[in-house]
């Protein structure tokens, strides 16, 4: 098979697992318990108007005509209103995700430079004390749940000695150095479960590579130990390197969620979390819809990242 | 050297043995005058709550002991459960091949596609949270993982020389298995094992914190994090204590995976 088709194929399927999401999501939203027109309205009300709110909300249509009109919305940039609010989901969706994006990207630029670096240095000073301490650093940080750094952080950084403020809050009119600043906890904590990620995945598939008869070859040709590692080493590693990191960008979305809930980050995660005590459908919909679209996405660039690497993989069996 | 080598595992076994005597020993084992005096809410560190206390002034070591109870027998249940289920499978898909094995693995695919944490919280707010509702979506989630591994392991022993020796002797399927396949299956498998269990914890107590795990009267580590996140604005330790005592279990099993992982020569992964 091409790699255009490959990529094509794979593409197909990613579209097919986004479209089992969002039917997956609709379904769910709509089997959670109670009735939406009974929540906003509270307690003593008439039959009536519940009645006539659930027309005006659209509820007595059958699920798969809401679902196309909400599709054939969404695809038009309108997400509904929020049931809670009354408000469109649409500008303060739009808000969030920008904050949410900015904070994964913060964590990201943050992060996998280092892994990266840290990974392969591990792996050149393999077992040694170095490597030691690098490994045990990293099994560390990708054991502890993200509201253990977090809280960790918090008192220390921002309660103990004030270098940081204690909520993340941000506003759409707040500087660039001032939001770089309040974001700094909170990308950190993510940064330490990414990069740890990254880090021992680099360190592994280094190592593997430079087990391998050409790099002793180049060794004995007398390659210079920094050309070894940069020209005939890394070279080999890029693709599944490059592979993990998309997986850890989306195993990011898990941590996102808690990181925004521990520093109260006006993000999509917290939203979302929120609007599902709420029952806010609307809402839980266009934030589980993007983390969605975003996991499939990155697993789908981990995949071509691998086959683009590896001509091989080109051919399964 | 090989001291130097074995001691972060044996500090991890000797954590783990200790955590697993107090949490089975309960909230009995500490002294009555700690476990029901209740104080003021959030007290410090003190002689007679040796941890402080919560957010109701109750002993925090006392609710420790018993959420660790339901935490710890959940995530054992889950990783068990999810292995029993990946194994079986597994195994299935490798041995029949064919039809079998093509559907097993195009429904795993699909389930792996699926983001697991909207998946979860999509589930609890439909069923409710529950502790069956959550065990059998963590088993859902986790088990893909094991079907992988064990298909994997199965498809590349069964190649093996030895057991086409084993079979040209004319030995039975189950006695090949038993004596060729598992043996050389064992450590890998641990290592999993014991990385599901990590998994289950984190992502139980993740969910938890969310207020969307274990629900509340019900004392569990990730809901006693959330339920004395407040003592920190008043610059107060309450929600560190359960948070570190999850953060050290999960990295004391990590550690023993990882130290079989490289006795036996394999590269392990983390979690995820």
């Amino acid at each position: 098979m091409t790699l255009p088709g490959m990529i094509a194929r794979r593409s197909m399927e990613a579209v097919a697992t986004l479209a089992i999401i969002a039917a997956l999501l609709f379904g769910g939203v709509e089997l959670i318990p109670g009735d939406p027109a009974r929540t906003i309205l509270g307690q003593n009300v008439t039959e009536e108007a519940v009645a006539n709110l659930r027309i005006a909300l659209r509820l007595d249509q059958p699920v798969y005509q809401r679902f196309f009109d909400w599709a054939a919305g969404a695809a038009h940039g309108d997400l509904g209103k929020s049931l809670l609010s009354g408000r469109p989901v649409g500008p303060d969706f739009a808000w969030r995700a920008k904050n949410t994006l900015f904070l994964a990207g913060y964590a990201a630029l943050l992060s996998l430079p280092l892994a990266i670096a840290l990974g392969l240095i591990a792996a050149l000073y393999r077992d040694r004390l170095m490597d030691r301490t690098i490994s045990l650093f990293s099994l560390a940080t990708i054991s502890f749940p993200e509201f253990f750094v977090g809280y960790v952080l918090l008192s220390v950084l921002a309660m103990d000695l004030g270098w940081f403020p204690v909520l993340s809050t941000v506003d759409p009119d707040m500087g660039f150095w001032e939001r770089l600043h309040r974001c700094f906890l909170p990308a950190v904590t993510l940064s330490c479960l990414v990069g740890a990620y990254v880090l021992r995945i680099t360190r592994a598939t280094i190592t593997s590579v430079l087990e391998r008869p050409y790099i002793e070859m180049a060794e004995l040709k007398g390659v210079s130990r920094l050309s070894l590692v940069f020209r005939h080493a890394l070279i080999n590693a890029i693709g599944p390197i490059a592979n993990v990191v998309a997986l850890a960008l989306a195993y990011m979305i898990v941590g996102i969620v808690v990181t925004e809930v521990v520093f109260t980050y006006p993000g999509l995660g917290q939203w979302m979390v929120d609007s599902v005590a709420k029952h806010d459908m609307n809402v839980i919909l266009a934030c589980g819809l993007s983390f969605g679209a975003t996991y499939v996405v990155l697993n789908l660039l981990a995949d071509v990242a691998a086959v683009v690497a590896n001509p091989r993989m080109r051919h399964p069996r | 050297m090989t001291a130097l080598r074995n001691l972060p595992m044996l500090v991890s076994a000797i954590l783990l043995a200790l955590v697993a005597i107090a949490v089975l020993a309960g909230p009995d084992a500490v002294p009555a005058a700690m476990r029901d005096g209740i104080g003021d809410p959030w007290e410090g560190f003190g002689p007679l709550h040796l941890l402080g206390t919560d957010q109701l002034g109750r002993d925090l070591l006392a609710r420790l002991l018993e959420g660790g109870r339901i935490t710890l027998a959940l995530a054992t249940m889950v990783a068990v459960l999810c292995f029993a289920v990946g194994l079986g499978l597994g195994l299935l898909a490798a041995i029949l091949g064919g039809a079998v094995d093509t559907l097993l693995s195009r429904l795993v695919d699909v389930t792996m596609a699926l983001p697991p944490l909207i998946l979860a919280i999509l589930v609890v707010a439909m069923l409710g949270s529950s502790i069956p509702v959550l065990v059998i979506v963590l088993v859902v989630l986790e088990s893909p993982r094991v079907f992988r591994l064990v298909r994997a392991l199965a498809m590349e022993i069964m190649t093996e020389d030895f057991v086409t020796a084993a079979r040209l002797r004319g030995e039975g399927l189950l006695w090949i298995l038993a004596r060729e396949v598992a043996p050389n299956a064992v450590v890998p498998l641990v290592a999993e094992l014991a990385l599901r269990f990590v998994f289950a914890l984190l992502f139980l107590s993740s969910l938890s914190f969310l207020g969307l795990g274990v629900p509340p009267p019900q004392a569990d580590w990730g809901g006693m994090v959330r339920e004395n996140a407040p003592a920190l604005g008043f610059g107060l330790p309450a929600p560190i204590v359960p948070a570190a005592v999850i953060a050290l279990v999960a990295l004391s099993v990590n550690q023993i995976a990882d130290w079989l992982v490289t006795a036996s020569g394999r590269r392990g992964m983390g979690r995820g």
